[in-house]
């Protein structure tokens, strides 16, 4: 066992010095993270950028108002301390006196309407100014306080600024119009370089009015393949890392040096279908296809089981037992029977698209998917697209049914009015809508008491998986895995990686 | 003289046919910058919101009209803006390209250094056992797909031997050569296999044919040494097939190597084009596209001034 173990080590040593480099790198500077992940951000505006890795680059930089935390309840940010006013049509916040701007200024009122007011500015083309259309005027009556105005009571708002989406911006660098150019944010990291596609260098804001940080720097590696990634780990070149492929990810646990972090996230894999095209207009064509489908099979042999099935709400403190839910067992009796009720005895062909690697089990999910169905006669074409391509057409809704992979937001409504409300920006997608699920949406909005919303949220699960436009799948996880010497990561829900501000290596 | 100066004339008509077929081509791909940046989330776009960042990313305007402010700015030397690195086109180019150029040179050394002599001696051995195993190994060497070698490579260094070369930032030749070479020879060998398989395979069979030929049976009678009818009579005139292969295949190289440059996360110009490809950096597509064309035009207008060097009887037609 010495023999071979001194043998091997050996020939480590000599490959390493064919190589040019050492078998184990020195780390000079023990205290910068180096972390690595397989997509780099695509932009710095963080009132523009929606893509996962810009989000995660941006929340270590900027801070938003409030904050989600591990268990997505809100706390504190830029602000101290918030309040609606009892008929819930104004929200005041306090901001903490401490927080700063990375170039030394105070982060004052002025700042938090002039960011908000950009974001609702059409000009800008912020995504997440949907959000916000509540908003009827902002008010700062002191440099410490915020007074947002709305025109209809608005629960939702409160998490919706949470999201870095809503990060608030020095109101001079919007003046100056270099939002998205110069990195000026009040976050635990200042950005030092950005070499698109390759890599990003952080350093600690050491003004940051959170504290300390655990690290004096984070550098960002993109290695765009995930078992190089994971090679990189196993030669001691990463701490810390952000997977997407799950096949990768149930690879971590088996080196000894490394750990593997996961948690259930608000994301879900979903088939979509196109209730507006034929068949898929009759219900009990849709719901014949809700109870073909194995979502536990769907899971297994597309993820690894890595993931639970779900129902429409992935929100922990809403989720209810899927079980419960219209067919969420398969039943290939009732699902012929449904198809022969609905004039399709025989079933029938349509098209499934997919983005390819977008998720890694997208390809696969289909072809599972493919096979259930067959059993009831439905012949799917599976159509993989590159992501791009897939958007184009996902947005347009020209598809018979969609593998999708759709954001979770920590707000029921947030999440879900762009499809299930009348005025749904992205009711084009969904093309499905009735009176129920509108006026339940609707409820949930002014709704501010947690159980009475719990309960309406609950009846939309019910009514929705029942009229099934949609056959909800499951949620996976979101990984990182780090070497085991890093402590002090938190994994949550929404995928944020800012406790990363708190990460020490030991 | 006049060859060469009429084939650098047709340099600027093809760049002309490549940089349209390109510029209409990305953009009748369904999807656009928009897209690109917000992915589903520009469904929650409004139509306001929309044509602002049409303009911001300068798609407002039809393809056309979009195609000759481009041009213009092409004639003046200016490529466009990169919407994802902020920067001059050109300028990003040319950061990627020392990577690219010097990752093609070390896999056709490679190639070459060990497929020619592996071809000349499969052929000097022809059918017997050694030749087999040479071809057997050259076989292999062209269908293994170079992802799979990549791959294999890697996990046999990371988890056998615990080594890896750094990944991540890559370090330029001239700032630090040793952690560069360390960084490269990787993906050079992975590069340079199946490109030696090819050069093993065509210098083989080049050499078997040639040493048939007459002139040779003629050295030989005249009692040249074995070692000399075979490098200095027969390998110059089976140089020919050699050289327009790799010559193609060290065009293609300069194109980038996507694949290999994706596994070993290097900087290099194929994953450039890849990312700014799917981010729907129009500008820097183009650019890229126009610099790679111009590069495999430039790299077969040498290897036709090579043939000449090689063979005197073939001659450049100058009518």
């Amino acid at each position: 066992m010495v023999q071979h173990l001194s043998k091997k080590l050996l020939s480590g040593m000599m490959l390493a010095a064919m190589l040019g480099i050492a078998a184990v790198p020195v780390q000079a500077d023990a205290t910068t993270l180096h972390m690595a992940w397989s997509q780099d951000a695509t932009g710095l505006d963080p009132h523009k950028q929606t893509a996962f890795s810009s989000l995660r680059l941006l929340e270590l930089i900027y801070e938003p108002l409030v904050r989600l935390d591990a268990s997505l309840q809100i706390v504190p940010a830029i602000a101290d301390s918030w309040q609606f006013s009892p008929d819930g049509k104004e929200l005041t916040f306090k901001l903490n006196p401490k927080a700063k701007f990375q170039n030394g200024a105070a982060v004052t009122s002025a700042d938090v309407k002039a960011s908000f007011e950009r974001i609702l500015d059409e000009k800008t083309g912020a995504a997440a100014r949907a959000n916000f259309l509540s908003i009827a005027s902002i008010d700062t009556p002191d440099p410490a306080t915020v007074v947002f105005h709305l025109s209809q009571p608005d629960a939702p708002i409160l998490t919706a600024m949470s999201d870095v989406n809503a990060a608030i911006v020095p109101a001079s660098e919007i003046t100056a119009g270099s939002i998205g150019t110069a990195t000026v944010g009040s976050g635990p990291f200042k950005l030092e370089k950005w070499d698109p596609n390759s890599k990003e260098v952080l350093v600690a804001n050491k003004d940051w009015a959170g504290g300390a940080t655990g690290v004096d720097g984070i550098e960002i590696s993109v290695l765009p393949d995930e078992t190089a990634i994971l090679a990189a780990m196993r030669t001691k070149q990463i701490d810390f890392a952000l997977l997407n492929d799950p096949l990768v990810a149930t690879l971590v646990p088996k080196e000894a040096s490394l750990q593997l972090n996961r948690v259930p996230v608000l994301a879900y894999h979903v088939l979509q279908l196109n209730p507006s095209r034929k068949p898929m207009t009759e219900l009990k064509v849709r719901q014949a296809i809700s109870c073909a489908i194995d979502r536990q099979e769907v899971l297994d042999t597309a993820s690894l089981g890595e993931g639970k099935v779900t129902g429409p709400l992935t929100i922990p403190a809403l989720a209810t037992d899927p079980s419960q839910l219209f067919c969420y067992k398969r039943d290939v009796e009732k699902a012929k029977q449904l198809m022969t009720e609905a004039g399709y005895p025989d079933g029938f062909s349509a098209t499934v698209i997919g983005a390819t690697g977008e998720p890694p089990t997208a390809a696969a999910e289909a072809q599972v998917i493919q096979s259930q169905l067959a059993e009831i006669g439905v012949k799917l074409d599976i159509r993989m697209m590159e992501l791009n391509v897939y958007v184009d057409a996902w947005l347009k809704g020209d598809f018979d049914m969609a593998i999708a992979l759709n954001g979770g937001r920590a707000d029921p409504y947030t999440m879900y009015n762009r499809y299930w409300t009348k005025t749904g920006n992205l009711q084009k997608v969904a093309n499905y809508i009735d009176d129920t699920l509108d006026s339940l949406m609707q409820k949930g909005r002014t709704e501010t008491d947690p159980a009475a919303r719990k309960a309406i949220f609950s009846d939309f699960e019910k009514h929705i998986t029942e009229m099934s436009p949609w056959i909800w799948l499951y949620t996976s996880y979101s990984y990182t895995a780090q070497q085991k010497n890093v402590g002090g990561f938190e994994p949550v829900p929404t995928g944020s990686l800012f406790s990363l501000a708190k990460v020490t290596i030991q | 003289m006049n060859y060469l100066m009429r084939r650098l004339a047709t340099f600027p008509l093809v760049l002309i046919g490549v940089s349209i077929v390109v510029f209409v081509a990305i953009r009748m791909v369904p999807g656009d910058s928009i897209t690109a940046m917000l992915g589903t989330e520009a469904g929650l776009l409004t139509p306001q919101q929309r044509d602002a960042l049409a303009a911001y990313f300068g798609i407002d305007q039809p393809w056309f009209i979009q195609y000759w402010h481009w041009l213009l700015g092409l004639l003046q030397g200016n490529f466009g803006i990169s919407s994802t690195y902020g920067k001059p086109v050109l300028g990003v180019i040319l950061e990627r390209f020392p990577l690219t150029l010097e990752l093609a040179l070390l896999s056709m050394i490679i190639a070459l250094v060990v497929g020619m002599p592996a071809g000349v001696f499969a052929a000097t051995h022809n059918e017997k056992l050694s030749d087999l195993g040479v071809r057997m190994i050259a076989m292999i060497g062209q269908s293994t797909p170079n992802f799979v070698l990549a791959l294999l490579i890697i996990y046999t260094l990371s988890a056998g031997f615990g080594v890896l070369p750094a990944m991540g930032e890559f370090s330029p030749l001239w700032q630090d050569p040793l952690r560069n070479l360390g960084q490269l020879l990787l993906p050079a060998v992975t590069l340079g296999f199946a490109f030696a398989a090819s050069v093993t395979r065509i210098s083989r069979s080049a050499m078997l044919d040639v040493l048939s030929d007459d002139y040779v049976r003629t050295a030989r009678s005249k009692g040249a040494s074995a070692r000399s009818v075979i490098w200095r009579h027969a390998l110059p005139n089976a140089l020919i097939p050699v050289v327009t292969l790799s010559g193609i295949e060290f065009g293609y190289l300069l194109g980038g190597a996507v694949i290999v440059e994706q596994i070993y996360a290097l900087p290099g110009l194929g994953r450039m084009v890849l990312d700014a490809i799917l981010q729907r950096d129009y500008a820097l597509v183009q650019g890229s596209v126009l610099f790679i064309a111009l590069n495999f035009m430039v790299v077969n207008l040498l290897v036709d001034l090579t043939y000449v060097a090689l063979d005197p009887r073939i001659r450049l037609r100058e009518h």
